[in-house]
């Protein structure tokens, strides 16, 4: 070989390894929450790591759902990671939408991640998404009021319970609700809440044959359960109110329970945020007298790496760097453990300094009573508990909770409602080829 | 005086934007037609062959068409007579000589520089919460029970949301025209001993006519279209489902692009009915 092409060659290869280890821009999309806001502001850590480069489309909710979908669906292309939720994974992982995450690497320690997270976020046993952090959902309650009332809270209460309580803290003359919950329409907001609370009554969305079930009576009792305690004790236009309006509500001191995520304990038990921060209690989801299931749900906020990216490999580094042992350490240093992000690893309920976070214990045993695998009292064909992993549910599922916030606002009765759930969803999966 | 050579010059530096603009309208159109008659569900392994007429006969059939028809029809009519006849009276007002004639006009114009959502978003938080929305406030002040603006007078809430941001457009409008009306023929008027409703009735009404018409006319293209008030406060829900609303369910929240294309269709022909009855009906003004 001559000295000239010896040159090219060495020139050549040097184009090729620096190539490889070009540092990436990648354009990552999340949803506006706090766990993730605070993840943006940690992204130069990742920098310094690996010099990649990190843009942030932060999108509301709803809004990040439709345009991940729309663009995964669209082939669009427009993002390198996409933070999607346990609804969307297995659908997109069974359509060969996402690159599969089972070759993380070993420091990585991916049997680390809970078990019921992983199974969520998997399609045929491969992983599709990698869980930032993990939810259930509980009772949070004012102690103060509780005491008020005469009552103590069991740490497993029934919703019977739950109803006379929420009764006995009422105080409208200073504006206290006795308990705030979702009644906003939307699959994810007031849809979400009244399917768990449906479960807990020994109702389900399908049979086995994929009939819809609201002619049941469980559905009916459920329906007629919630609208009556909400009359009682719940707060004035609770039709519109969703997680955050909640929130704001309990924060404000305006509630005696609200039963939600459980990511939202360290928001309530903040005192910068939260008025009545040192007066939190924690208890699990409530059952019906007699029910098993509790109606509580499972949920994660993952990251997930669209195919078809020119970036995989960047991305999974970004992956690994977000959702490791590393960065909840790294969050911890910096804003303290009870702000780490929750409910991915086994690891961090064993660590010694999480141990002591109130809310820790609670939302680890919420999300171990949740099964998506088996939801329901009776058998159902599907998989997900406050959702059914069909890529039809969004669409059925956000009219029919479009009908229960009408009985809500009083302007039809629990029957008329779920009639028209009953005929719109049939209607939907007859035309989807279900039935 | 344009020469022949002229006007083809003309028209070949015309020729790029016009094809630009057309292009812009036909490609939406074009595959707007084409996936109403196809089966195509992203989701599911995208385009699944065609369906002829399948999707607009399910569009209609469907139990929530009527409603969102009755629904974008309410609100239009609504916000349109609000608008117009509050439009009237403010130009009237704005009009009158008065101190800080400027700042007034400039903070009755203001809310039309205000982004559908963030007002929507204001009204929602601000005004209308149950719990610690101003009106609950005032509505408490007085002793009486807070109302539930959106879940309870959902209709009413989103046409007063939706007003509010229009009137505006409306005023602007109708103070121009009422600049332009002569002051010495209202005079007259007065001096033959004209009340000042006759005067209202038989020449400051007459004379905004025309501006009343563009009113209507500009005002009903945006309307018929209306969508992030609805979005931000009810999500539909309450009756308040539009239209543009259940299309943009079908396609985005159940994915079924082929139905909501066959909803956009019929969306692209009511549009058209009520233009063309308008102009027919109200355009007449815009020739005299």
């Amino acid at each position: 070989m001559s000295l000239k092409n010896a040159l090219y060659a060495a020139t050549a290869l040097t184009l090729v390894s620096s190539g490889a280890m070009a540092s990436e821009n990648l354009v990552i999309a999340t949803v506006n929450n706090g766990d993730m806001i605070r993840m943006q502001g940690l992204t130069q850590d990742f920098t310094d790591k690996t010099g990649h480069t990190v843009e942030w489309v932060t999108l509301e909710e709803n809004v990040l759902r439709q345009r991940v979908t729309t663009d995964i669906a669209a082939k669009g292309g427009s993002f390198d990671i996409m933070t999607i939720g346990m609804y969307e994974t297995p659908i997109w992982g069974a359509n060969g939408w996402l690159v599969p995450l089972d070759d993380l690497s070993a420091d990585y320690n991916a049997d680390d991640i809970l078990p019921a997270m992983r199974a969520g976020l998997s399609h045929d046993g491969t992983l599709y998404a990698a869980p930032f952090y993990g939810e259930s959902s509980m009772i949070m309650y004012r102690k103060d009021l509780m005491e008020k009332a005469g009552l103590e809270m069991p740490d497993a209460p029934t919703w019977q319970f739950i109803r006379e309580a929420a009764a006995a803290m009422t105080d409208r003359e200073n504006d206290i609700n006795g308990i705030c919950l979702r009644g906003k329409a939307g699959w994810g907001e007031g849809g979400a809440f009244i399917t768990v609370t449906a479960n807990s009554f020994g109702a389900r969305w399908f049979d086995e044959d994929w009939n819809a079930q609201f002619d049941q009576p469980e559905w009916k009792e459920a329906l007629e359960f919630f609208v009556g305690m909400m009359n009682e004790s719940g707060p004035n236009g609770y039709a519109t109110n969703g997680f955050n309006e909640n929130l704001n509500l309990f924060q404000q001191g305006k509630c005696g329970m609200w039963i939600d995520a459980t990511v939202a304990a360290s928001f309530v038990t903040n005192p910068n945020d939260s008025t009545v921060a040192d007066q939190v209690g924690f208890a699990l989801a409530p059952n019906s007298e007699g029910i098993e299931k509790r109606a509580n749900w499972l949920w994660a906020w993952a990251l997930a790496i669209p195919a078809g990216t020119q970036k995989a490999d960047a991305a999974k580094e970004f992956i690994e760097w977000a959702t490791s042992t590393d960065y909840i350490e790294l969050v911890a240093a910096n804003e303290g453990w009870a702000n780490v992000p929750p409910g991915a690893r086994t690891s961090l309920y064993e660590n010694e300094n999480y141990k002591d976070i109130p809310f820790a214990k609670m939302t680890l045993d919420s999300i171990l009573a949740a099964d998506p695998t088996d939801p329901t009292v009776d058998p159902v064909p599907y998989v997900g508990i406050q959702f059914v992993a069909i890529p039809e549910f969004a669409g059925i599922a956000t009219e029919v909770s479009q009908e229960f916030s009408a009985v809500y606002a009083g302007q039809q009765t629990v029957e008329e409602a779920l009639e028209k759930a009953q005929a719109l969803t049939n209607d939907a999966m007859e035309a989807a080829g279900y039935r | 005086m344009a020469t022949k050579h002229s006007r083809s010059a003309a028209r070949l530096m015309m020729a790029p934007a016009v094809i630009l603009l057309l292009g812009w309208m036909l490609v939406p159109l074009t595959m707007t037609l084409l996936f109403s008659f196809k089966q195509y569900l992203p989701l599911r392994g995208g385009d699944l062959g065609w369906v002829g007429f399948d999707n607009y006969i399910r569009f209609v059939s469907s139990s929530a068409f009527w409603p969102s028809v009755t629904a974008t029809l309410i609100i239009v009519g609504g916000v349109l007579a609000i608008t117009i006849t509050l439009g009237v009276l403010l130009a009237i007002l704005l009009n009158q000589p008065m101190w800080g004639q400027g700042v007034v006009r400039i903070l009755v114009i203001a809310p039309f520089f205000v982004m559908p959502t963030v007002s929507a978003l204001v009204w929602k938080n601000m005004f209308m919460d149950p719990t610690n929305g101003l009106l609950a406030h005032l509505w408490r002040f007085f002793g009486a029970e807070p109302v539930s603006w959106l879940s309870e007078a959902s209709m009413t809430s989103i046409i007063m949301i939706v007003s509010w941001q229009w009137l505006p457009f409306a005023t602007l409008i109708l103070l121009t025209a009422i600049q332009s009306l002569d002051s010495e023929q209202l005079e007259a008027a007065e001096m033959d001993g004209a009340p000042p409703v006759k005067r209202f009735a038989f020449i400051t009404l007459p004379h905004l006519s025309r501006a009343i018409t563009i009113v209507l006319l500009i005002q009903t293209i945006f309307l018929l279209a209306i969508f992030a008030e609805i979005f931000v406060t009810t999500g539909g829900a309450f009756g308040t489902r539009t239209l543009t609303y259940l299309i943009f369910q079908r396609v985005l929240e159940s994915q079924n692009v082929g139905l909501g294309s066959a909803g956009g269709v019929y969306a692209i022909i009511l549009a058209n009915i009520v233009a063309i009855f308008l102009m027919r009906i109200v355009g007449k003004n815009l020739d005299a």
